[in-house]
């Protein structure tokens, strides 16, 4: 582990925590909204069984249980970076 | 701090469990005995009533015993509530009138545009938690314009901050207090001015006394209360249905029902197509689907600025201020979100079902069989059948009769249906048992209540610590700084209870520009403020003015003087999404109007909410100042002297979890 204050640790815990953010960004615009552009060919899809066009249960439930996933993926992925570094708090 | 209260709080937690636990228990309980009561004869009125009073007694016991004169309990109830816990609080703090009364309703009305509104409002907390939250948790203030005041050098920009929040929360507090008033005044029978000032009561019990640290306690009470009231007519449905416990799977069937319905009903005259061609009100627009209530523009722009206004609003993000550490305020969001999740994911099933009762047990038949529980919501004005409130069986048959060549039987475009009624009188519709009203109604009452008391409590705080201590009075002394919190927490309520009884307009409307506003005001500024350190003081403030001034002008102009929009500001009719031909089809000669030039407090202007620029709804005027207020503070900055070396440095801190918060609080 490098030095907690010095300023190269401190960039490479930033950079480690901006790319995260993006990626989290990334997927966070993929279900909130590309997928959805594409409602009208998805919807020709039935889900078998419980019988939702494809489509329309991606908006009514796919993209929130992926909210739902990432936040407590990212909560966990942050604290990872954090432990790494030396800046996260005592348990 | 954090070490010589870890004991009391690992024990304070495991109580939590036990202590909430006994709370659910003793309420299903409660159902159950009123279940039992009402079979042995007792009143549909005393039910009602016996639901309301006991629920809003538990809040006002938690609420005096969790009371507080202590300043950062107050303020952040003691930065001890643990992340599962914080997560509950903030689900019932959230979930206000419009998700649970007026959500489930706009997904029966509008069908798959509707889920706009459900996508915006859960996916905005995976800003707050990877762009905003744990970075103020870090700095450590009572408010969010602590934060500005702190990073933006003083009191400007504290005072505009204080303005956004004030605007946004007032316009949301009003919706609340609006739908407390429509509950109460249909299940206890009150008249609805009296019945938005009991709510009053109710609320100011809670948050006046214990603060931050009462609020939370009893939200998670409410929260409770709100979920089971929630879930229970929809599983019992599913249950009846198709024979499977879990509405959110088996609505699927429901919407392939419906389908076939939708058809049926075409076939057989009883509804009018909504086409490109032609698509006049009441025409028949299928449930899945998608842009023929929003031009996709304004349904991506509504999931937008709701995920954007999430991460913007003060009530929320000071929720976060409350957990132990930076690293459970991510967990905490991660909790809201599930717990939030367990409503929203139910809304479109919630409207699926009431959708297909409505289609085969009142479409369709017979003006005669039109049952007796649609009198009381008739009365109201807010289900009309062939043109008229649905107030009695033979108002009903005579309206009906006059209506040239109508066959006797309810046509789709002869039933309208308030949104607001959908979720309250499902039960109704369904048949089931009044207890299962009373508890809807409960549940309502505790989602609306939940709300109002974080968002007087963000105002009161704003005002109090902010306005009072930290600009006009720094050296005043605790007892006087809570009283101060308290006679305004006092006034502000009063307030807002006032213009609700005034009716101002539809409770998703105003949540929506709530979240618009704060959108603008706030987000490029908290964003910029962690995440760029050459953001500046006057970059900050001049983005501040300029994106929540454009995003202000564009709605209050659109919707108060819509005329002086249309002559001076260049805009233009807004077009219908099926058709495509602008809402207002000859807008000279409305404009040519003796009235066109007439603005506040005319309410009922003809061009109001109709007229725009971009075709963009005025809900969606943060799109137009967030982008604004980004720009602006990029170029800015970049013309101003960089911040200082201890600024940055600031920065950096607040960017590590480890360590003590930037800012701390005497107390």
């Amino acid at each position: 582990m490098a030095q907690p204050d010095s300023p190269a640790n401190q960039e490479a815990h930033w950079d480690k925590t901006t790319r995260l953010m993006f990626t989290h960004l990334g997927v966070w615009f993929f279900f909130g909204y590309v997928v959805h552009m594409f409602v009208v060919p998805l919807n020709k899809i039935i889900i078998p069984v419980l019988g939702f066009p494809l489509g329309f249960y991606m908006a009514a439930q796919g993209s929130l249980i992926a909210f739902v996933v990432m936040l407590f993926m990212f909560a966990r992925q942050q604290d990872k970076i954090d432990r790494e570094h030396g800046y996260a708090e005592d348990d | 701090m954090t070490t010589q209260n870890t004991s009391a709080s690992d024990a304070f937690y495991k109580q939590l469990g036990r202590m909430y636990g006994t709370y659910t228990g003793a309420f299903i309980a409660f159902i159950i005995l009123l279940a039992i009561m009402e079979q042995m004869g007792v009143p549909n009125k005393v039910l009602g009533y016996l639901f309301v009073f006991f629920t809003l007694a538990v809040y006002a016991v938690i609420g005096v015993m969790t009371r507080t004169a202590q300043l950062s309990e107050y303020y952040v109830a003691g930065r001890r509530v643990p992340a599962f816990y914080n997560g509950m609080a903030t689900g019932a703090d959230w979930m206000s009138a419009a998700s649970f009364v007026g959500m489930a309703g706009s997904l029966f009305l509008l069908g798959y545009d509707g889920i706009a509104w459900v996508l915006g409002w859960t996916g905005g907390f995976v800003l707050v938690s990877i762009l905003v939250g744990p970075y103020l948790r870090k700095f450590g203030a009572y408010t969010v314009p602590d934060f500005m005041a702190f990073r933006f050098g003083g009191n400007v920009a504290r005072f505009l901050a204080v303005v956004v929040l004030v605007c946004c929360s007032f316009t949301y507090v009003t919706a609340q207090i609006y739908g407390t008033g429509l509950i109460a005044s249909r299940f206890l029978g009150m008249q609805f001015e009296l019945a938005v000032f009991a709510g009053l009561v109710g609320i100011l019990l809670c948050a006046m006394l214990g603060g931050m640290r009462a609020v939370t306690w009893t939200q998670i009470a409410q929260y409770i209360v709100l979920i089971i009231a929630y879930l229970t007519p929809i599983v019992i449905l599913s249950t009846q249905h198709y024979g499977i416990p879990i509405p959110e799977l088996t609505y699927g069937r429901a919407i392939a029902d419906i389908t076939a319905r939708e058809g049926a009903l075409l076939q057989q005259n009883l509804a009018v197509l909504c086409t490109q061609a032609s698509c006049p009100a009441g025409a028949l627009k299928p449930h899945i689907e998608p842009f023929i209530n929003y031009s996709p523009l304004n349904f991506f722009g509504i999931i937008f600025c709701m995920m954007v206004g999430t991460a913007s609003l003060p009530h929320i993000l000071m929720r976060y201020f409350t957990t132990p550490s930076v690293r459970e305020a991510r967990q905490s969001v991660a909790w809201s979100l599930l717990f939030i999740f367990l409503l929203y994911f139910s809304a479109p099933a919630y409207a699926a079902f009431s959708k297909l009762e409505v289609y085969t047990n009142i479409i369709g038949r017979d003006v005669a069989s039109v049952r007796p529980w649609m009198f009381t919501w008739g009365e109201l004005g807010l289900i009309q059948i062939c043109g008229k409130n649905a107030a009695s069986i033979d108002a009903i048959i005579a309206a009906c009769k006059a209506i040239a060549n109508h066959p006797g039987v309810v046509r789709l475009q002869d039933f309208v249906i308030n949104t607001d009624v959908i979720v309250l009188s499902t039960p109704e519709i369904a048949g089931l048992p009044y207890v299962i009203s009373g508890l809807v109604a409960a549940g309502g009452l505790a989602a609306a209540l939940s709300t109002a008391d974080g968002l007087l409590l963000a105002i009161a705080n704003a005002l109090s610590h902010d306005i009072y201590y930290k600009m006009l009075d720094p050296n005043a002394p605790t007892i006087r700084r809570l009283t101060v919190a308290r006679v305004l927490l006092f006034f502000v309520a009063v307030a807002s209870a006032a213009l609700a009884s005034t009716r101002p307009g539809d409770i998703l409307a105003m949540v929506g520009w709530a979240f618009s506003l704060a959108m603008a005001g706030n987000f490029p500024v908290l964003v910029m403020g962690i995440w760029w350190k050459r953001a500046t003081t006057a970059g900050a403030i001049s983005g501040m003015i300029a994106g929540f001034g454009l995003c202000l002008f564009y709605l209050v102009v659109s919707r108060y003087y819509p005329g002086f929009g249309v002559k001076y500001a260049g805009m233009t009719s807004l077009l219908n999404p099926v058709t495509g031909a602008p809402i207002i089809p000859d807008l000279a000669k409305a404009m040519a109007l003796p009235n066109a030039m007439e603005s506040w407090p005319t309410l009922a202007h003809p061009l109001a909410n109709k007229v725009g620029w971009f075709n963009l709804n005025n809900i969606n005027c943060g799109l137009l100042g967030m982008p604004l207020g980004f720009l602006v503070i990029y170029v800015v900055s970049l013309f101003t002297k960089a911040p200082s070396a201890e600024m940055q440095a600031f920065v950096d801190e607040i960017r590590k979890p480890r360590g003590r918060t930037v800012l701390e609080e005497k107390s």
